[in-house]
């Protein structure tokens, strides 16, 4: 199947500004779809609220536009309900790790087989440019307007503490590497976490003076580097794109079964 | 795997909202924006169907179709 | 009642009993006073069963947990008491929006905040109302014995699926702690309703969100056929976002009629005494036991009172009401709130000036003393 025909058409051009980094997300995790050769009846989407979440519209799978933040609570429902479904979750950096904070770290714990996608553009795009956990000191936000003083944490780090079996992070400027990693979250089975810096030039990038899309996106090239390499040693401020964790771990969904089994015994 | 050989840019100009990322990384400076801000293929003669800016496209409007 | 088993139980174990007899299937619940025993009996008796119990890690997780696996196409509940309930709204709104048949019980206990969790009361009835913001219409149910709390639970997941809609079971703690018998029906003995899916083929337009002639909408499971949108935006018949004044008037208005239209339809009721009482006591839950009690012991003197106990609180049954309470002297609504109800009843009927109260709210649990008192009043007799 093209990468096209996972698409609802019937809704594109999208409502995502121009530049706008989820839209390569969207992309990169269609290509991934396709490479699996995934039929658009076994996976479900679950989406928050926010500028990412609008994604789950223009996929023609099973979609579930939900709540702000409370994406994985009711997938969470969902897998375990169904588990020979596919779910997966992409959402935005507030979304994810703001207002679902809680759920995010107890997805992570439970190891439920689902796959989050973290769409970071460190700011939050459809309220018009607040400052979200992933911004980071000393950026500019409508709500920050002398600069952030809310220091930021590290989504891959959080992911790894709380017991994700899955951890990678890239970049839409490294779109097929953006790809790969998206599809080995898919075929690991339990719960996943892909962190993509993805590029706001309407908000972030305005407000912090970083340039017109592509040069938002080129930036990304400079400022990460593949896991394990030595330029992190010597620059420690480079972020490290590629897979932090990969391990195999009870699966909630399979342990429950286990469950089943032990109380229909009596 | 030999390399592929481009046969036609398809730009879907209802889609693209000229952001310009697929002018800006075209390794080989193929992709121009027009008059209206619409990528088109100024010189496919160059092309290498390395398909980046299909891949990076967030607007799904441009598709290198290969022989 | 034919029964093949006769229990022992508190009234929670009752709500799960008639859960169980209902079909449910998945659970999703976070701990909280005076509830969690619901939520420990199914962790226990669901997968034995066959179904799902997930403990989450908050109430919020919990309703959206639910919500999920009612769209995979099972029958869903959670249970929680005020605080969590208040967590709750916003996904409650969600499955309003959506149309997710879902059950939600609220074993209420003393509010506002923390309140006091061990204590009965009745004050969520508003919130069971309009906790969740915008216009909307909800089912709220509630029992005052265990025999009641099994069938109101069994109704309430079968309006759940016929309405597509969450139903809320608005119990107390007086009512969910106590232990007295139940007796649980044969299968097939109580009907109940099951979830309506689609006919439609695969690859024929399905429309998630276009009700039948008969008002309902039929369902297709997630992982099936047919691939929709589910949104807590306003959408259009298949379930895509739309801003069309003319698409959103008419979902607010099916959201809306297709349970306040049905007041009459949805009114389940007990009555004792009425036919010739000169006094109504209406009163609903826990309060409805003293209330009986006050009324059987006055008939006894040869006093005319009787009770009208109210097992649908919302959609609020006002016709009954007003018909019931026509030719009284004086109605006297019996429960452990300010007056929530007692409002709904003075809007209801011909004579407001002749509705009174008989509350406690206090955490104490209310007494015949605390109604008799008030009769007192009517009847003249000093305080």
């Amino acid at each position: 199947m093209a990468v096209k025909d996972y698409i609802r058409q019937r809704f594109l051009p999208h409502m995502w500004c121009p530049g706008c980094g989820h839209g390569t997300v969207l992309n990169s995790l269609l290509r991934a779809v396709e490479r699996l050769g995934m039929s658009k009846n076994e996976i479900v989407m679950v989406s928050g609220i926010g500028c990412s979440s609008r994604i789950s519209g223009y996929v023609d799978f099973h979609t579930l536009h939900t709540l702000h933040g409370r994406a994985l609570a009711f997938a969470t429902g969902v897998k375990l309900s169904k588990p020979e479904l596919n779910v997966i979750v992409p959402m935005g950096d507030g979304d994810a790790l703001a207002i679902g904070g809680n759920h995010f770290i107890h997805a992570c714990r439970r190891n439920i087989d689902m796959t989050a996608i973290v769409m970071n553009n460190r700011i939050y795009g459809m309220t018009g440019g607040q400052f979200s956990p992933m911004s980071g000191v000393g950026i500019h936000a409508t709500t920050a307007p002398y600069a952030n003083i809310d220091r930021d944490f590290d989504v891959v780090e959080m992911a790894l503490a709380a017991g994700a079996t899955f951890v990678a992070r890239s970049t839409v400027y490294h779109a097929q590497q953006a790809t790969d990693l998206i599809k080995q979250a898919i075929l690991h089975e339990g719960f996943s976490v892909v962190e993509i810096l993805s590029q706001c030039p309407t908000h972030f990038g305005r407000k912090n003076k970083q340039g017109a899309a592509a040069d938002m996106m080129a930036h990304y090239k400079d400022i990460t580097v593949p896991v394990g390499s030595k330029k992190k040693a010597a620059n420690p401020e480079l972020i490290e794109r590629g897979i932090f964790v990969q391990k195999d771990a009870p699966e909630y969904c399979q342990e429950y079964d286990k469950i089943m089994q032990q109380a229909m015994k009596g | 795997m030999a390399k592929k050989k481009l046969k036609a840019h398809h730009i879907d100009r209802d889609w693209c909202k000229g952001c310009g990322i697929c002018v800006h990384f075209c390794p080989k400076n193929v992709l121009e924006l027009d008059d209206l801000d619409k990528a088109f293929a100024a010189r496919p003669e160059d092309c290498i169907a390395c398909k980046l800016c299909e891949i990076r496209c967030p607007d799904f409007a441009i598709e290198i179709e290969t022989e | 009642m034919m029964s093949n088993q006769i229990k022992f139980v508190q009234g929670n174990e009752a709500c799960v009993e008639g859960a169980l007899y209902a079909g449910l299937n998945f659970f999703a619940g976070y701990p909280i006073t005076p509830s969690s025993e619901i939520a420990e009996i199914l962790a226990r008796r669901l997968p034995a069963a066959g179904g799902k119990f997930i403990q989450m890690e908050d109430e919020i997780a919990s309703i959206a947990a639910i919500i999920g696996g009612s769209l995979t196409g099972n029958k869903v509940m959670t249970a929680t008491s005020g605080p969590g309930f208040s967590l709750m709204q916003e996904a409650l709104g969600y499955a309003i929006m959506a149309e997710i048949p879902c059950v939600i019980v609220d074993v209420q206990r003393g509010g506002p905040s923390t309140g006091i969790p061990t204590h009965g009361s009745q004050g969520d009835v508003m919130q069971a109302r309009w906790g969740t913001h915008g216009d909307h219409a909800i089912i709220a149910l509630t029992a005052s014995n265990h025999q009641d709390v099994f069938q109101m639970t069994v109704e309430a997941f079968n309006l759940a699926e016929t309405y597509r809609t969450p139903v809320i079971l608005l119990f107390d703690e007086v009512v969910g702690h106590m232990r007295e018998k139940l007796s649980i029906p044969e299968e097939g003995e109580l009907p109940l309703v099951e979830r309506l899916r689609t006919a439609v083929k695969g690859g024929v337009d399905y429309h998630p969100y276009l009700p039948r002639e008969d008002g309902r909408l039929p369902m297709s499971d997630f992982g099936g056929v047919h691939r929709y949108n589910v949104t807590g935006l306003y959408h259009d018949m298949w379930g895509f976002p739309s801003a069309d004044p003319k698409v959103v008037h008419g979902l607010i208005h099916h959201l809306v009629d297709k349970i306040e239209n049905r007041a009459n339809l949805l009114a389940r009721y007990k009555e004792y005494y009425l036919d010739d009482a000169d006094i109504i006591l209406l009163s609903y839950g826990s309060a409805a036991r003293s209330a009986l009690h006050m009324v059987k012991s006055r008939r006894k003197r040869g006093e005319r009172l009787g009770l009208l106990e109210l097992q649908t609180l919302w959609p609020f049954p006002r016709e009954m009401v007003r018909t019931k309470c026509a030719d009284v002297e004086a109605v006297v609504v019996v429960e452990m709130n300010m007056g929530m109800i007692m409002q709904e009843v003075r809007k209801a009927v011909a004579d407001p000036a002749r509705v009174f109260l008989a509350n406690r709210i206090d955490g104490v649990f209310i007494n015949p003393e605390d109604i008799r008192s008030i009769l007192r009043l009517i009847q003249g007799k000093g305080v």
